[in-house]
């Protein structure tokens, strides 16, 4: 269960963890793009440096991610071997019967490579050092204008907060049934495919209906309190906007308009 | 069946920040066919190490002997589920583990996983739906329609059917109605004494403790820290209170009792029968 990294939270004292959210949200989503939009190594370079720079600056362990990596590890290897196996410019680098490897396919392939383990990396950096609350708050806070045109932001904001809210309980049941599934035999790495999915019900059905019970529970608990949808209410954190997140704002602007340029 | 640990430890996430130490050098025997209860502060540990009797967990180092199997942290998992077969293990709130279309292919589950015949499986089920207090008549039907307590009886019955020689039970009784707990505790009673089953009970009703166990092992902090009959563990007032330990209700009762008259305490009685003889005892030597 603590093998999974997405979706949680590492609590910290760091100049980044205290960051405002909102600054944290748009910068990494410049940072994104930007890797996106530049074809040179040097940039590319200048990217990772900066993104080690914030890892060591928050002082979370480079296994973390590592983990996180694990779940697109398949995706990354795939793109790697698409572009060495079927880009077909420049110098061939060498051939073997009907494999013929370029220069070109050889250096893309790793350029991609580099780019999705940043991209990953960046994101899991923001979900790791920001409070969920934090960044539904920020969520919200960034959609406001689009309320005026009738996007229903609270409504999206309170569903994103629950849905990450979940993530970590869910996966504690799940490995509750899972036990209790086992110690009555069940055993997923064994059988034929009939029993796989004889199996696999036997998880799933208890998990929706533990979800759905969940799910009235809560609907409850928030009627009970008087919950208003799309009523304007206060937050318990409150964000503020500091020099720090307009100095990062700045640099990561600068990043976005140098990727366009160059 | 025996179970033995020498000196069991656990550790959570073991090489990760998140890495935490569960239980420290446990070392017991729990000869066959015994009623053990395990009592603890919650957090104590007692999960972990339940987890541990039938392989849902691996110990980190140490080694556990149920029977003649061995489970050890370099254990396959095929020679788990063999283990699995001869201990039920009964979670807290098993009524979640409840899946099927009716009550009898539930039941059957656990045993068709472990190779017994349909025809088999289903003369279990008619007979362990009997023993946890149900009518056959209900097999048929869907168990999502049921009320908690009976949905309680159905998972118990699950697991029954598989036919353990240990049954391991985290907290049955909880959230049932005083009734129902009463009839389910007497149910283990009788799979211990009858059909001499071991059982290990995890609870923190210190009554069903004094009236059904033969053993307490009591865990804190990952510590066993004390192990005995409920009549000595009870004796070791200081050291229970340490644990964060209550004590039966009669116990309790005679303490206040013999606090109201300046008596001095030699002995906490444990049921209702042993409360009203010693009292009676007091008052008559009172004359």
């Amino acid at each position: 269960m603590n093998s999974i990294v997405i979706g949680r939270y590492l609590p910290g004292h760091s100049l980044w963890h205290k960051l405002d959210a909102r600054s944290k949200i748009l910068s990494t989503s410049l940072f994104v793009f930007s890797c996106f939009m530049i074809n040179s190594w040097i940039f590319m370079a200048i990217l990772v440096l900066l993104e080690y720079l914030v890892i060591l600056l928050t002082k979370i362990p480079i296994g973390y991610f590592v983990k996180s990596l694990k779940p697109i590890f398949f995706f990354i290897l795939l793109t790697f071997f698409l572009q060495v196996l079927f880009n077909h410019q420049g110098e061939i680098l060498f051939s073997l019967g009907p494999i013929q490897i370029y220069d070109e396919g050889l250096s893309l392939g790793f350029f991609m490579s580099v780019r999705l383990i940043i991209v990953v990396v960046i994101s899991t950096l923001l979900t790791l050092t920001t409070r969920p609350s934090d960044l539904t708050l920020a969520l919200e806070s960034l959609f406001k204008p689009l309320g005026k045109i009738g996007f229903p932001v609270a409504e999206i904001a309170l569903m994103i907060s629950i849905a990450l809210r979940f993530i970590p309980t869910l996966f504690e049941e799940t490995q509750k049934i899972l036990k209790a599934q086992a110690s009555r035999g069940v055993d997923i790495s064994e059988g034929k495919f009939k029993e796989k999915v004889v199996q696999l019900t036997s998880l799933l059905v208890p998990l929706f209906i533990l979800s759905f019970k969940r799910a009235d529970e809560l609907a409850n608990a928030m009627e009970v309190r008087g919950y208003v949808p799309g009523r304007l209410r206060t937050s318990i954190n409150q964000l503020s906007w500091r020099i720090s997140d307009t100095v990062l704002l700045l640099i990561c602007i600068g990043l976005f308009i140098g990727a366009i340029i160059f | 069946m025996q179970i033995t640990f020498e000196s069991v430890n656990h550790v959570y996430n073991a090489r990760t920040p998140m890495e935490r130490r569960a239980l420290y050098d446990i070392e017991f025997d729990i000869p066959s066919g015994q009623f053990v209860a395990i009592i603890g502060h919650t957090g104590s540990g007692k999960s972990t190490l339940i987890q541990h009797m039938n392989g849902l967990l691996k110990p980190s180092s140490g080694v556990i002997r149920i029977g003649e199997k061995v489970i050890q942290s370099t254990e396959k998992n095929k020679s788990l589920k063999e283990i699995r077969q001869h201990v039920g293990l009964v979670f807290q709130f098993p009524e979640y583990q409840l899946f099927e279309e009716t009550i009898e292919k539930d039941i059957m589950f656990g045993p068709l996983n472990y190779g017994v015949s349909i025809d088999e499986a289903r003369k279990r089920a008619y007979d362990v739906i009997q023993m946890v207090g149900l009518d056959a008549e209900m097999l048929g039907k869907s168990p999502f329609n049921l009320s908690g307590g009976q949905m309680r009886r159905v998972a118990i019955a699950g697991i029954l059917a598989m036919n353990p020689d240990i049954l391991v039970l985290d907290e049955p009784t909880a959230g049932l109605d005083p009734q129902g707990q009463y009839e389910i505790m007497e149910m283990f009673n009788l799979l211990n004494r009858q059909y001499g089953k071991t059982i290990v009970l995890v609870t923190h009703d210190m009554d069903l403790v004094a009236r059904y166990a033969d053993e307490v092992l009591v865990m804190h902090q990952g510590v066993l820290a004390l192990k005995g009959s409920p009549e000595d563990v009870f004796k070791q007032i200081d050291e229970l209170k340490r644990c964060g330990i209550n004590f039966p209700i009669p116990a309790q009762n005679y303490h206040t009792f013999a606090n109201r008259l300046s008596l001095s305490i030699d002995k906490l009685p444990l049921t209702t029968e042993e409360f009203v003889d010693q009292v009676e005892s007091v008052l008559c030597g009172r004359g």
